[in-house]
């Protein structure tokens, strides 16, 4: 390998002590001294507003940013699934070792092996925080945490709050914040966006941010960055994740020095509600834990309009079934994902558009009875219903998979430092945990790891090295007037086009071809057209965009319009990453690289590494740097849920 | 389906606001209410103006971003249990004139056109909505068992979306419902136990400091609220507020509201 290598700074010593033994020997920061670090943590999910709260618990001047009104409706809130902990409650076998090695098998063996198993190791403290904050998780007759399988997992470690989870877990951590801003230890600034990440002498000392209400583009000077941002399955216009979801955070950070790894690796999500039509502005995921008591299927022969009723049970392929004996319906996301493509594409997808497969609860109902089921998934069957106007009970749920999910982010070693020292990044928006594919329930953990437990123990590492007294800026250095200069230019910009198109359409425009040519499948061909046409595209949106308005008050469209520039160029990164991969792992599957029977066939002799780019300028081809994946504990396998 | 909108537009806090009309032709039916307004405003900005202001983020009825009030109701509908963004147009009529305004209550100043300031609910949770736990202080999850009734009943409160349409649908815009909600969860779970008096008495101040009304048990709160909180909670709060205003000795002022 000629590439540039990145070292992930993993502690040494058995994977098992690594973490024990990086805090034995970590640099701490006296109490006193701690309230003379400013930092500035961008996003307030779970992983910022964890990260936030805890940092302020300690010490330090935390000053915490959001573009929600409020921290409480970050994306976070929308996970419904659950999170999971290696508690081994239900005493079914489970532990930190297997909790790593599922991890690290669902994320076909792309992730690196330290932080997973640093993850499975505080998933347990988590638990006990969040229930400590009066997280109200379910709970069993005898008043004991309930837990229930999920995601494809052969043991029962996923803690949940019916259906709301995420919002249980967000509202737990938004409380805690919210604690420390009344006592002055956060200052938190919501409603405001951070443009731009302020680099002095290599380092990012701090943000430029600009309030969305008043149209104010401000400076803020921090010792160090944390970028909770989230993950930016918005690439693809159409996904389950929030409308404001983006990469802007991320992708400014990339553009001034910060790798990103892994953009390719995204996560589409097999039980999602199917696209009505073009109006359509999201779209909607049912939980997968419905794979629990649901089972999936179409129709043995093409074109079959009957009822779903009216289809005898010898003419119906329960196709996970029959090809995943073993894990059956509960086979892990990617590989449901495409087995639902693969039936459509075969022209035995269900509904009226064809794109989509039947999840039938009819045999959990006559097993368990209707009272059972409406008490799991109740709040799902309503969804289903306030959206399609069906009743679940009654017929199959239609479902086809939908993007949900990014495993690619700012690259980041062990203490969650990106290679641009002083910016640390957490959660989605990192490259993560995941690998190639994760596991569900598995991003709550990940993003409340981060911030709860590693980050405040990380933090320290680089605040020690470097000299305080040297390295404290004010707004006033003139790498902060430059930044806002630039911030102000683009915004100038993107309002005097006054052009023909509005923002949104080139926004689904990008995300048709993104789906189409970087989705849940990729090919050389494919690929090579979407980066003829992405150019185009941008060019397109630079000479015809419509940002109607002005800047210096509310104005949605033109916070849309940054965000669609910025996707603009991400997906071209999203392309070049796909292409250059040429095995299948995970979520990324390449057309030329699948196993007789039509699995991901991965090529560990190539590809075993983290793909880690950087930002060479406009339009420029990237630099490819490699982080290469040393596995000491776990022996690498050809994935098989059969 | 095509619809006759009268929507409020208003510049800022500071400006005067009026309904302006507004056509939406050639909605589909299974469009939500949002997705209609999309249309609507990719129009507007097509024809050079500026698109109607109006908040969402996971249109899925969990964020509780979104706040409309639709022919005088917020989120549109009695009962319902639904947020604005899982609202769908197949449920009007067509050619129906819908009135779109934003979440109107003292508390929540407009920012523009259908966008509300709901900080004043961030406050009252920083009052004492949350049980003070450090960081990694905590003892093993299952070493306090709760029985699964208080878990499942604070659930129930725990389910607020914090949106804010109980205060908006209010006459007198009160937000105990959203209070009552956020008390009633901690107070049911032992973990709230400790702080259990202070929280509610600060809880309580804050909501009137920031000039949310009382309760005179109309319960058009419970009835507009996406997640169909029950207005028993707003008692629960009143007992809370009443007990710990006995045991601290601020019993001054005993009765507010009297939701039972
Ligand atoms: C529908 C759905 C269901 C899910 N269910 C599950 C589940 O059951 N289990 C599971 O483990 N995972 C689930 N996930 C995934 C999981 O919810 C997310 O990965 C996780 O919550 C992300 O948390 P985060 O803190 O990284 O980011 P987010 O919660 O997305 O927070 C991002 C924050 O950054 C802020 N922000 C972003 N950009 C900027 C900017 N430029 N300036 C200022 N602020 C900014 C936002 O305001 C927000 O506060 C689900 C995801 C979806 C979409």
């Amino acid at each position: 390998m000629s590439d540039l290598v990145l070292d992930s700074k993993i502690p040494s010593g058995p994977l098992e002590q690594k973490w024990d033994h990086f805090k034995l020997g970590a640099k701490l920061i006296a109490p006193n001294n701690k309230r003379k670090y400013t930092v500035l943590v961008v996003g307030s999910g779970l992983a910022g507003a964890s990260a936030a709260a805890t940092l302020a618990e300690q010490g330090y001047d935390v000053k915490c940013f959001c573009f929600h009104d409020s921290p409480r409706r970050a994306h976070s809130i929308a996970a419904q699934g659950g999170i999971n902990a290696a508690k081994n409650y239900q005493n079914d076998g489970d532990s930190v070792e297997r909790l790593f090695y599922d991890t690290i098998k669902g994320g076909d063996f792309r992730s690196r092996e330290a932080n997973v198993y640093r993850l499975a190791q505080v998933s347990t403290s988590i638990i006990d925080q969040c229930v400590a904050q009066g997280v109200p998780f379910a709970r069993e007759y005898g008043g004991l945490l309930a837990n229930r399988s999920f995601g494809g997992a052969q043991v029962s470690r996923t803690f949940y709050a019916r259906g709301q989870t995420g919002q249980q877990l967000l509202l737990g951590a938004y409380q805690a914040l919210e604690r420390q801003i009344a006592l002055g230890a956060v200052k938190m600034y919501p409603k405001t966006e951070m443009l731009d990440v302020v680099v002095i002498d290599g380092h990012a000392k701090g943000i430029v941010t600009r309030n969305l209400v008043t149209g104010q583009v401000s400076s803020f000077a921090g010792d160090t960055v944390v970028l909770a941002t989230g993950g930016y399955g918005n690439a693809y216009y159409l996904s389950t994740n929030a409308k404001g979801c983006n990469v802007t955070a991320t992708y400014r950070a990339h553009k001034r020095g910060a790798y990103f790894a892994n953009p390719c690796y995204t996560q589409i999500h097999p039980t999602c509600i199917p696209v009505e039509g073009d109006f359509q502005s999201k779209l909607t995921l049912m939980s997968e834990s419905l794979r629990n008591d649901g089972r999936v299927w179409v129709p043995k022969s093409r074109d079959d309009k009957r009822q779903p009723a009216d289809i005898p049970e010898g003419e119906r392929d329960y196709y996970l079934e029959r090809k995943y004996p073993s894990y059956g319906n509960l086979a892990p996301r990617d590989i449901s994902s495409r087995a639902a493509k693969e039936a459509c594409d075969d022209g035995r997808g269900v509904g009226e558009s064809g794109l989509g497969v039947y999840l039938d609860f009819a045999d959990s109902i006559k097993r368990l009875g209707v009272d059972t089921i409406r008490e799991r998934y109740g709040n799902l069957f309503d969804i289903y219903r306030t959206i399609t106007g069906e009743d679940a009970y009654q017929r199959p749920m239609r479902i086809f998979p939908a993007v949900h999910y990014t495993m690619g982010g700012l690259w980041v070693d062990y203490n969650l430092m990106s290679n641009l020292p002083g910016l640390h990044v957490l959660g989605e928006a990192n490259f993560s945990d995941h690998g190639a594919n994760r596991l569900g329930a598995s991003a709550l953990m990940q993003g409340l790891a981060d911030g709860y437990f590693v980050l405040p123990y990380t933090l320290p590492v680089y605040l020690a090295s470097v000299d305080k007294k040297k390295a404290s800026y004010t707004t006033d250095h003139p790498a902060f007037k430059e930044t806002e200069a630039a911030v102000n230019a683009q915004l100038q910009r993107l309002l005097s086009i006054k052009g023909k198109r509005t923002v949104t359409s080139f926004h689904r425009e990008l995300g048709l071809l993104m789906w189409d040519k970087c989705g849940m499948s990729r090919s050389e061909a494919g690929l090579r057209e979407a980066l003829q046409k992405i150019p185009a595209m941008r060019e397109e949106f630079w000479q015809n965009v419509n940002v109607p308005g002005s800047g210096d008050c509310l104005n949605q469209s033109l916070e849309l319009a940054g965000r669609v520039a910025d996707f603009l160029e991400f997906g071209e990164l999203m392309c070049v990453d796909a292409l250059h991969r040429t095995e299948s792992c995970g979520g990324h599957f390449r057309e030329e690289s699948q196993t007789e029977e039509g699995e991901a066939l991965r090529d560990d002799a190539n590809f075993a590494y983290s793909a880690a780019w950087e930002y060479k300028g406009y339009g420029a081809e990237p630099e490819l740097h490699k982080e290469p994946l040393e596995f000491e504990k776990v022996h690498l396998a050809q994935r098989s849920y059969k | 389906m095509n619809f006759h909108l009268k929507i409020w537009r208003q510049r800022d806090a500071d400006s005067a606001g009026q309904l302006e009309d507004h056509e939406a032709r050639d909605i589909p039916p299974s469009a939500s209410f949002l997705e209609m307004l999309d249309i609507v405003n990719e129009g507007v900005t097509l024809r050079g103006d500026e698109p109607i202001a109006h908040d969402s983020d996971c249109r899925e009825g969990i964020c509780g971003t979104c706040s409309l009030t639709i022919n005088g109701v917020p989120h549109g509908n009695f009962k319902a249990g639904i947020a604005t963004c899982q609202l769908h147009m197949r449920t009007f009529k067509d050619g129906e004139t819908i009135y779109v305004e934003p979440f109107r209550a003292k508390a929540f100043p407009i920012v523009r056109d259908l966008i509300v300031d709901r900080s004043s609910l961030d406050r009252i949770i920083q009052a004492g909505g949350y049980v003070s736990v450090r960081t990694g202080s905590a003892p093993d999850a299952n070493a306090l068992p709760v029985p699964k009734q208080s878990a499942d009943l604070a659930m129930d409160a725990a389910a607020c979306i914090g949106c804010g349409a109980c205060a908006a649908a209010c006459p007198n815009g009160s937000a105990m419902l959203f209070t009552g909600a956020k008390l009633s969860q901690l107070s049911l779970l032992p973990q709230g136990q400790a702080e259990r008096g202070q929280r509610a008495v600060a809880m309580v101040r804050q909501m009137d400091k920031e000039g949310f009304g009382n309760c005179s048990n109309i319960y058009n709160c419970s009835a507009v609220c996406p997640k169909e909180i029950s207005a028993s909670f707003i008692a629960r709060m009143n007992r809370e507020y009443v007990l710990s205003g006995l045991t601290a000795g601020l019993s001054n002022n005993p009765t507010r509201g009297n939701g039972e």
